[in-house]
């Protein structure tokens, strides 16, 4: 236990008086290289005493995020002396076991992990985060998509610690090589480059399926994607629609229109995305319409496919250190679309450059409850969290789901140092991630309330077209009926107040 | 004296109400709500989420599907949980160590044995289709709706089969001796006497054996949920499945109820003339 300084209790107070403040004590028997200089780095939080006092928080299963939220947990229990009770639940359950003492006004849990895009049913009972954090060393570092991610409106109610999006990953040992690059001219007259837009995608992929070209002894494939029906598809759905949807000149909403809260989603901008997700099967490995997230990782990252796209996991898998395929990949930005549907004038416009529409799916963040009685410890518990030395362990291990989010992760070098990628590698990787915060085409999550309904419906109807069972556009306005319904059913006028929100993001308003 | 027995009875009676009456009685109130995720708490809004569920085809189709694959998966696993139990009634060579080895998948976990059925059926790295790759097949097992409802069929059968051995096992084992004695003297052969003799003596366990499983079965979830997601398309979706998304994913608690009291009066009705028509077949042409 670390040696207590009985001199601060008040958590604004303390952070302005220790801010920038640089440890002299060592605390690398808490797994850090060392201590860094921040708001609330391990120096600072070791001089709060919160002896006698109780945290409870409610977190994702380990290890993702899990095992971060335990570790900092213990951690901070010993620098502070508080009590802290961590709760492990399944992503299936996590929402409701969070919902449900809300609704019913148990304080149940001090701190809550959880997905981000469930702003929209959460934000009434999320405390906002008190200005001495908001202008702390780690959230000043934070970039502006984060930011937008954590706030409802004006207020910032999600304390961020991580920073998810969806990008490509493809094969530079075989996007590279020249006699690949032949090979692909000869056969269909066009250049072997990273994919600009998703029929570019479908069509490299398709090529490269079901031969062994990486010269293992075992067929590989040309994509491997999340397809399982609940097993966060849509997200993977959305990333493919977003540049054929969402047109950069034409603002008011991309899932619904704000004006009149009619659904978007059968629009022709939609459907075609959902056309090339079906066509895009042709490329996927034996099983691949069934995959999971796990799936698509292990398919990407374990070599067996030459593209993917979807979260970092895939990414970091494949440059694991004992991975086969270490050094043999790269990121880009998400494929985009020549052709983009403009539902102010219902037709479709044409891009040379393709429109990029960057998704910024929902990943991982934080909240303290408005019931909560620790307040104070429970901001501080999460300061401390994504405190600078944290934020760059967790960084390193790619089971914690910590991906970057503030622009000082968005630094090659940083990667090259610690976790020895090649330059190229570190270099798409930053450049992708970095890029998309830079967009102005950006799509969020539909953080309204009820956002689950919509997704599970959404994903519901696109499996149905994925399985044959139902044709593209049938199957999407299928879904529009649904979503309809469910706008009866929650409110029109308080689903239009929350979707506001997005669109001010999307449009950027903010 | 004669009254003070009621009092005993009293703490079973509190404990029968606490676990199965109030949440009967709780659902059924919360199925006239509309607790969703952003309506918290009991409002009244009459029969609106019965309604809504007469119309709900996606819930009709689960059920319907539910159906063919409860009924199908107990047929077969009465058919080998029978077969194993004959072979292991008479004296035979490790008849011990059978029994034990049959009983296995029976306790496992199910979700874990879904896990590793899953991997089973991995379409490039699982065993199945490297076996079957063997003879130049290879079989989309979690990617085709057929195959998909197939391969939750065989896990489902090869879980449960030893339910049903051990029951029919144990209903083998208590039959008298003496019918066997009078066919034998009569000269019946074995394929006679199993159908005059050991077939309608095993008829009432049979029929208990069947309902508990149809019961069990109907409810299949863990399964369907850990192997498919109740997909490709909605191809595995089964009524349980449905409810927890509508539940626990879609958070619409009030609709939920109602989906899950619907489905138990149909299974209650529904059993009940299955029980009645086994009954008919089985019992009563033989009394």
């Amino acid at each position: 236990m670390m040696k207590r300084f009985q001199l601060l209790s008040v958590s604004a107070l303390a952070l302005g008086m220790v801010g920038g403040a640089v440890a002299a004590q060592d605390y690398t028997s808490f797994g850090i290289d060392r201590d860094l200089p921040g708001t609330c780095n391990y120096a600072a939080i070791d001089a709060k005493d919160y002896s006698g006092r109780t945290l409870n928080i409610i977190t994702h299963a380990i290890p993702v995020i899990g095992e971060p939220t335990a570790l900092h947990a213990q951690q901070f229990g010993a620098l502070t002396g508080a009590t802290v009770n961590v709760v492990h639940v399944p992503f299936g359950d996590l929402f409701q076991r969070i919902l449900i003492p809300l609704q019913s006004g148990k304080n149940a849990y001090d701190v809550m992990f959880y997905g981000s895009l469930w702003i929209g049913d959460l934000n009434r009972f999320l405390a906002p985060v008190p200005a001495a954090y908001q202008s702390s060393t780690g959230m000043m570092d934070v970039t502006k998509n984060y930011l937008d991610v954590a706030r409802w409106g004006d207020t910032m109610i999600q304390y961020p610690i991580d920073g998810d999006r969806n990008y490509l990953k493809y094969r530079t040992d075989i996007f590279d090589n020249p006699e690949m690059q032949a090979k692909y001219k000869a056969d269909t007259g066009n250049d072997l480059r990273v994919p600009e837009t998703w029929e570019e995608y479908n069509a490299i992929a398709t090529y490269f399926s079901g031969f062994d070209w990486d010269g293992d002894g075992n067929p590989n494939f040309g994509s491997a994607e999340v397809t399982k029906r609940d097993d966060l598809m849509f997200s993977a759905f959305i990333a493919r629609v977003a540049p054929y949807a969402k047109h950069p000149e034409v603002g008011g909403g991309f899932f619904f229109d704000l004006a009149t809260m009619e659904p978007l989603v059968n629009t022709p901008g939609w459907v075609r995305g959902l056309e090339l997700f079906i066509a895009a099967q042709k490329a996927f490995p034996p099983g691949g319409t069934s995959f999971g997230l796990g799936d698509e990782i292990f398919s990407f990252g374990g070599g067996q496919t030459l593209m993917s796209y979807t979260w970092d996991d895939a990414f970091i898998q494949a440059m694991q250190s004992d991975s086969p395929i270490r050094n043999k990949v790269a990121a880009a930005p998400l494929p985009g679309a020549n052709e983009v549907w403009n539902r102010a004038t219902g037709q479709w416009d044409h891009f040379d450059v393709p429109n990029r529409a960057p998704y910024i799916t929902w990943g991982w963040t934080s909240a303290v409850s408005t019931l909560s009685e620790n307040q104070d410890m429970a901001f501080d518990y999460l300061c401390f969290f994504s405190n600078e030395a944290n934020t760059l362990h967790d960084l390193q291990i790619g089971r914690f789901g910590v991906n970057p989010y503030r622009t000082g992760h968005f630094d090659a070098a940083f990667w090259e140092s610690q976790l020895g990628w090649e330059p190229r590698t570190a270099e798409t990787y930053v450049a992708t991630l970095s890029g998309m915060d830079d967009s102005r085409n950006r799509v969020f999550d539909l953080r309204v309330p009820g956002v689950s309904q919509f997704m599970s419906s959404m994903a519901a109807g696109v499996a149905a077209a994925m399985a044959g069972q139902k044709d593209p556009q049938t199957a999407l306005d299928d879904v529009a009926a649904e979503w309809r319904d469910i706008v009866d059913r929650i409110g029109k006028d308080q689903l239009r107040e929350a979707y506001a929100q997005v669109v001010a993001l999307e449009d950027n308003q903010q | 004296m004669y009254k003070s027995k009621y009092f005993f009875l009293l703490p079973g009676l509190m404990v029968l109400l606490a676990i199965i009456i109030f949440p009967l009685l709780f659902t059924i109130r919360v199925s006239f709500s509309s607790w969703d995720v952003f309506q918290p708490g009991l409002d009244y809004i009459g029969g609106k989420n019965y309604g809504r569920v007469a119309h709900d085809a996606r819930f009709w189709q689960s059920l319907l599907r539910l159906s063919v694959l409860s009924v199908s998966s107990v047929i077969l696993q009465y058919t080998l949980g029978f077969a194993l139990a004959l072979a292991v009634w008479r004296e035979m060579r490790f008849r011990r160590v059978l029994r034990v080895l049959f009983l296995v998948p029976m306790m496992t976990t199910p979700v874990v044995m879904s896990v590793i059925w899953r991997t089973i059926f991995h379409e490039s790295l699982g065993p199945a289709n490297d076996l079957l790759g063997m003879v130049g097949l290879a079989v989309p097992w979690l990617s085709n709706n057929v195959a998909a409802f197939i391969a939750v069929l065989i896990v489902e059968v090869w879980q449960w089969t030893p339910f049903m051995f051990l029951l029919l096992l144990a209903g083998l084992v208590s039959l008298p001796k003496e019918p066997y004695l009078a066919a034998a003297i009569d000269g019946a052969g074995p394929i006679r006497t199993f159908w005059q003799v050991t077939f309608p003596l095993m008829a009432p366990i049979s029929i208990g054996a069947l309902i508990i499983r149809l019961i069990e079965a109907s409810k299949i979830m863990d399964t369907v949920y850990v192997m498919t997601s109740g997909g490709p398309g909605t191809a595995t979706e089964t009524s349980s499945y449905y409810i927890y998304i509508r539940g626990l994913r879609d958070f619409q608690i009030g609709y939920s109820a109602a989906l899950s009291l619907t489905y138990l009066v149909i299974m209650i009705v529904s059993l009940t003339i299955i029980a009645k028509v086994l009954i008919r077949l089985l019992v009563a042409r033989d009394a």
